[in-house]
């Protein structure tokens, strides 16, 4: 007791006021991460749910075994292709309407930020399902537009070959307006006067796009870019709700795989495994980043 | 000279700004349309833009039947316990890491930045048999366990309250104040922005989520709102008009709290981007 109390003595209101915190963080973070870790490296399924006697440690068994598995490296694949193909997509009409929003003298700004930030705000499992009316493939908007633009409808969502871009396109409408504020409060940074020395030295919008405002955004930009391409690695909600992983498991992503492999079929062990690969996948990442550079996300 | 040039620049991109309005919102315009249509006119072919005889019976059909107010009331309380646990936990961390000297400090602090490429995903496996065994699977407190202490929250508080002025806390300190009541009278008060951009910011997290109420809560009773529409359009994916009004019924609260509280959530999205 007295050992305990002088303790207490030591401790500064500092430590008293983290403390909380600190045993949340460590009791569901700190040690499920761990947890992962050790998991990964034994058998534990439903039965070992049951009752820890069945578990068995089976060292890299799972590793290798996911390497073995065809549906892990189309998963793979499939979030890649999300990931590489969509985030620049999102990328490039964040900065896009980033730049339409801090032209100057333009009218009616609060409002259309606002309408171009809504979808993300929305609930994202609610404007999934928006979607799969909307790509409908005789009923969709998107096919009605394609009619009156002069191309034939998709089926959008059955074709393996048009499952990804749909998500990609839905992910890129939902996302967008987020790196859109990040980037345009970048581009509020840029001097004024920058824009007009390099007009006086006879530069075209191209020529200053090129020369001073993406030198401007350069850092926030690559900070999106990273952020993004991390976010896009944990795609999930939108497969499950809209294709269910597939045609032809056009659509399963990693945490799709992972969540079936963990949650439905009770393989926790091999699950963790697939965690930790995308676990590497982002740590190998955030090495990317440039340094001195904090980011919370 | 330059003006002609100038206003034709701003037509264009005004009119950029239109379009692109029009289509980010257009999804969610249709969605609050098309959850007034009866439901001849939801299915008609081909698609209406607006109801020519609108009807509450969706939102009638949902409530009575489809016990669309138990999963409000889910939604509420889980996003509700998820903001009050998340600023106890870290409005109280980031302040001593801002401004209490403690031993340690630096080092845990450091730690805790180090600690943010893990994904949470990763976690969930076994947090889901941690929660088995503490008996908190399919319950509330089962969902908001996530969102009680983050990293995010902290570095947000933490950052904020730097800029408190250490004469103000150190005056509080020798007229004999404890850190307690420095902590409830002086700091709180100073800290309302932050509280509120954390606030906001955890109550949209936790009603948006999905993955993890998908994993805990496994009897439909306890499903909150994105739970209850991914199955109930995986069940009705006919009624369109129901499955309409139940994503408004969705949505339409995160909208109308962001319209609200926009300048808050907008400091919090760029705080958490832009370098600390």
């Amino acid at each position: 007791m007295t050992a305990i109390r002088s303790l207490l003595r030591d401790l500064a209101p500092g430590h008293v006021f983290v403390l909380p915190a600190m045993l949340v963080l460590a009791l569901f973070f700190l040690v499920p991460v761990f947890g992962a870790l050790a998991m990964s490296f034994t058998d534990f399924d439903i039965y070992a749910m049951a009752d820890l006697k069945n578990l068995r440690f089976i060292g890299l068994d799972n590793y290798i075994n996911l390497l073995h598995t065809p549906l892990f490296w189309k998963a793979f694949g499939n979030t890649c292709y999300f990931a590489l193909v969509g985030a620049p997509l999102s990328i490039i009409v964040s900065l896009g309407m980033a730049m339409a929003l801090n032209v100057p003298g333009v009218g009616l700004k609060p409002v259309f930020r606002t309408a171009l930030f809504a979808p993300y705000v929305a609930t994202l499992v609610a404007a999934a399902v928006i979607w799969r009316y909307m790509l409908d493939a005789q009923y969709g908007w998107l096919n009605q537009f394609l009619l009156v633009i002069g191309l034939r409808p998709i089926d959008w969502l059955g074709n393996p070959h048009f499952s990804m871009p749909a998500i990609i396109l839905f992910s890129v409408w939902k996302n967008f307006g987020y790196n859109m504020l990040i980037l345009l409060a970048a581009l509020q940074r840029i001097p004024d006067d920058l824009y007009e020395a390099a007009r006086v030295d006879g530069a075209g919008p191209w020529e200053r796009f090129i020369h001073v405002t993406l030198p401007g955004v350069a850092p926030s930009l690559w900070m999106v870019a990273l952020l993004t391409v991390a976010g896009y690695f944990q795609l999930f909600a939108e497969p499950y709700v809209m294709t269910q992983g597939g045609p032809a498991q056009s659509t399963v992503s990693l945490l799709y795989f992972m969540y079936q492999d963990g949650f439905k079929w009770w393989n926790l062990g091999h699950a963790s495994a697939t965690a930790f690969i995308l676990f590497a996948v982002l740590i190998g990442l955030s090495f990317l980043r440039p340094k001195g550079e904090e980011v919370f996300a | 000279m330059t003006m002609p040039r100038l206003t034709v620049e701003k037509v264009l991109v005004t009119a950029l700004l239109v379009v692109a309005s029009l289509a980010a919102s257009f999804p969610l315009l249709w969605m609050v349309s098309m959850s007034f249509m009866p439901e001849a006119e939801a299915n008609a072919f081909p698609a209406r833009l607006f109801p020519h005889d609108p009807t509450l019976a969706n939102y009638a059909e949902l409530f009575a039947h489809q016990r669309m107010g138990r999963f409000l009331v889910n939604s509420l309380l889980v996003s509700s316990l998820a903001t009050c646990l998340s600023l106890i936990f870290n409005v109280t961390a980031g302040y001593a890491f801002a401004k209490l000297e403690f031993r340690g400090r630096q080092k845990l602090f450091q730690f805790l930045l180090a600690l943010v490429v893990i994904p949470g995903q990763l976690t969930m496996l076994p947090l889901f048999f941690q929660l088995k065994t503490l008996g908190l699977l399919n319950s509330y407190g089962g969902v908001v366990v996530p969102f009680m202490a983050s990293l995010f929250g902290i570095f947000l508080v933490r950052q904020y309250a730097l800029s408190l002025p250490d004469e103000m806390l150190q005056a509080a300190r020798v007229d004999g104040a404890s850190e307690w009541q420095i902590f409830r009278r002086i700091v709180l008060p100073n800290l309302s922005p932050i509280i509120v951009t954390l606030g906001v910011f955890t109550f949209l997290m936790a009603w948006n989520d999905f993955l993890w109420p998908l994993i805990v809560l496994s009897d439909d009773h306890n499903y909150t709102l994105p739970l209850a529409i991914a199955s109930l359009s995986q069940e009705h994916i006919q009624d369109s008009g129901m499955v309409m009004a139940c994503a408004t019924v969705t949505i339409a609260p995160v909208i109308l709290l962001f319209l609200a509280l926009q300048r808050h959530y907008v400091r919090g999205l760029l705080a958490g981007s832009v370098k600390g």
